[in-house]
């Protein structure tokens, strides 16, 4: 397997992707006494594009690394970030690789990449009970970790309305601290 | 779970107070006789909304002791992998004199951890003399951590930007003194787990993670290098003073031609990472410079700057069961984490949780499943459900237990014979 420098990844994602990757960024950061880089790339892409970039990231390493998809609630959007890693088991040589995609809240729907990705499954259904995101196609719908008798409609990770704000119990005399934006 | 009524199959619900481990899961398993044909997992028992916390009540500083709390064990990797993550947020360097002591914090952990796990995988296969003997041994590494940190468990060492406490020069002697002893012990140890007939026998071909099944479900830390994926991010990505070392991920490849992914396989990834640990901690003490140990000493000067910060960043540490992964976003002038989200090892390693069990026997189960060092919390019962009578049984932790042991002694009647 070649390896490519985050420059040249960055690259093929431009061509692959063309006017769908909005932004791209590389982080870099001097460790320890050697002063080796820790290296991510930050890529945020159109969610058409969405399919694709991820197809890309499975060409440039055979089964990639996905540890997470982490979701942020920003108000009109949504924004859905999949940490994948890739180039593991080389030392040194490993990249942190963020796929950032942004739903506006009218249309909060993404396709699976559980048929790229088989492990993605129980991040999908967590990401769906706990944003509000309709992940389309997953395989396996029903909730991950939120009980049976949770409410409906009601989303942990969200600051607006379908927030838990009724549900919060405080001890007496304390005021409700929530989303303190 | 769907049974199927033409042949005798039945689904019995492990958990969620699980007979093999500490923490609440449940599995259900679908069985035919005594063979597991499918195998569901239901999780969230212990989901106590430390994210959401970290987004809504706590400031950045006060999350590092949420992210303590995160685990009982692992109370090092998820403080370790936060206060990168913040400290690339607010663009915060830490000395390098403090990358050091946390990497020599990290590995005592998995010195301790390692152990824990090979105790309990000892007695989940009824060889009881075995979990008190390590259990014992295990006591050196704790009296070290307690002796370093000033506290078994919770050693609330980390800060943003740094370390909280130094180790030096005088306790070095202390240090190198638990090292040796446990060097001088590893090879009992080793010929115990690797040799000894018994554990030979449950663990061989038990099991069963096939490479490309680790790979497809993203199967991390020991379960992942014991099916060959040589993943650590202690080799892979530099953190830490991990960065200046020359670490190696170990698979079972590096004792056994072929490797297989069983149980037995995890016991030696386990085992050769202690010997690692040891190897890594006494590197630390030779190599580490000197220096401060906190980039702003002053909380409220730091606490400043993380509410004026904007940015994110992402933390990774090996954890002793894999890697542990935190995504921190700072936005300006909020006094809170705008996001905050966790990925702990366990989580991507229950999906390889069917693919170990199927074709599997019950008896197995405890092993097994304990193979993985999941980390959830403890014990009791098993409901067994009768599909055609409907008729259900409890099959408490003890009968589980015995079952397995039973296995065990089968096992050594029918080698002696």
């Amino acid at each position: 397997m070649e390896m490519l420098s985050p420059e040249a990844i960055v690259e093929s994602f431009k061509t692959v992707l063309g006017n769908s990757l909005v932004d791209s960024r590389i982080y870099e950061r001097e460790v320890a006494v050697k002063k080796n880089l820790f290296r991510a790339i930050w890529l945020h892409v159109q969610r058409q594009a969405f399919r694709r970039a991820v197809e890309h990231i499975c060409e440039l390493q055979e089964y990639p690394h996905l540890a997470i998809i982490s979701s942020s609630d920003l108000g009109t959007e949504v924004e859905l970030i999949y940490h994948f890693t890739i180039y593991y088991g080389h030392h040194l040589e490993e990249l942190s690789l963020g796929l950032r995609v942004k739903l506006p809240k009218s249309d909060l729907k993404i396709p699976t990449i559980t048929d790229l990705i088989p492990g993605a499954v129980f991040t999908e259904r967590e990401t769906q009970e706990m944003m509000g995101v309709e992940v389309v196609g997953i395989p396996d719908s029903r909730r991950l970790f939120l009980p049976e008798d949770f409410p409906q409609g009601v989303y942990p990770w969200r600051t607006d309305e379908t927030g838990p704000k009724d549900m919060l119990r405080v001890l007496p005399g304390r005021q409700k601290k929530y989303g303190s934006r | 779970m769907a049974v199927d009524e033409t042949k005798t199959r039945y689904t019995i619900p492990v958990g969620p107070i699980h007979p093999a481990l500490k923490e609440p899961i449940r599995l259900d398993l679908s069985i035919d006789g005594e063979e597991i044909v499918d195998v569901d997992v239901v999780v969230g028992q212990v989901h106590r909304g430390i994210e959401w916390l970290g987004m809504n009540r706590n400031n950045p500083i006060q999350n590092i002791y949420l992210a303590e709390r995160v685990c009982g064990i692992c109370n090092i990797c998820h403080p370790f992998a936060y206060v990168m993550a913040v400290e690339q947020a607010a663009g915060i360097t830490p000395p390098e004199r403090a990358d050091y002591i946390r990497v020599i914090i990290a590995e005592m952990e998995r010195i301790h951890s390692h152990l824990l796990w090979a105790g309990v995988a000892a007695h989940e296969i009824g060889f009881d003399s075995v979990f008190y003997l390590v259990w014992r041994v295990r006591e050196e590494i704790m009296d070290l951590i307690e002796y370093v940190t000033g506290n078994r468990v919770t050693k609330a060492m980390f800060q943003i930007g740094g370390v909280r406490r130094d180790i030096t020069e005088e306790q070095f002697p202390r240090i190198r003194q638990s090292l040796d002893y446990y060097k001088s012990i590893f090879d009992q140890l080793e010929k115990l787990f690797l040799d000894d007939r018994t554990i030979r026998m449950r663990t061989v071909n038990v099991g069963i993670l096939k490479t490309e099944d680790a790979l497809k479900l993203l199967a991390v830390g020991p379960t992942g290098r014991a099916s060959g994926v040589p993943k650590d991010v202690r080799q892979d990505q530099p953190y830490g003073g991990y960065a200046d070392l020359d670490i190696k991920a170990i698979t079972p490849a590096m004792i056994n031609e072929t490797v297989v992914g069983d149980v037995y396989d995890r016991i030696i990834v386990r085992l050769l990472e202690v010997a690692q640990s040891i190897e890594i901690i006494e590197q630390c003490l030779e190599k580490m410079p000197p220096g401060p140990i906190l980039a702003q000493p002053k909380t409220a000067v730091l606490l400043k700057t993380l509410t004026q910060a904007e940015g994110e960043g992402i933390g990774r540490a090996e954890a002793p069961r894999g890697e542990v992964v935190h995504y921190v976003r700072l936005e300006a002038g909020r006094e809170t984490l705008s996001t905050w989200k966790i990925r702990a090892p366990t989580y991507t390693n229950l999906m390889s949780i069917p693919a170990i069990l199927k074709g599997g026997q019950i008896a197995d189960v405890p092993i097994a499943f304990a193979s993985i060092d999941p980390c959830m919390s403890c014990t009791n019962r098993a409901i067994v459900v009768d599909s055609k009578t409907k008729n259900t049984s409890i099959l408490s932790y003890r009968e589980l237990h015995e079952l397995s042991v039973e296995k065990t002694k089968r096992l050594e009647a029918e080698f002696d014979s």
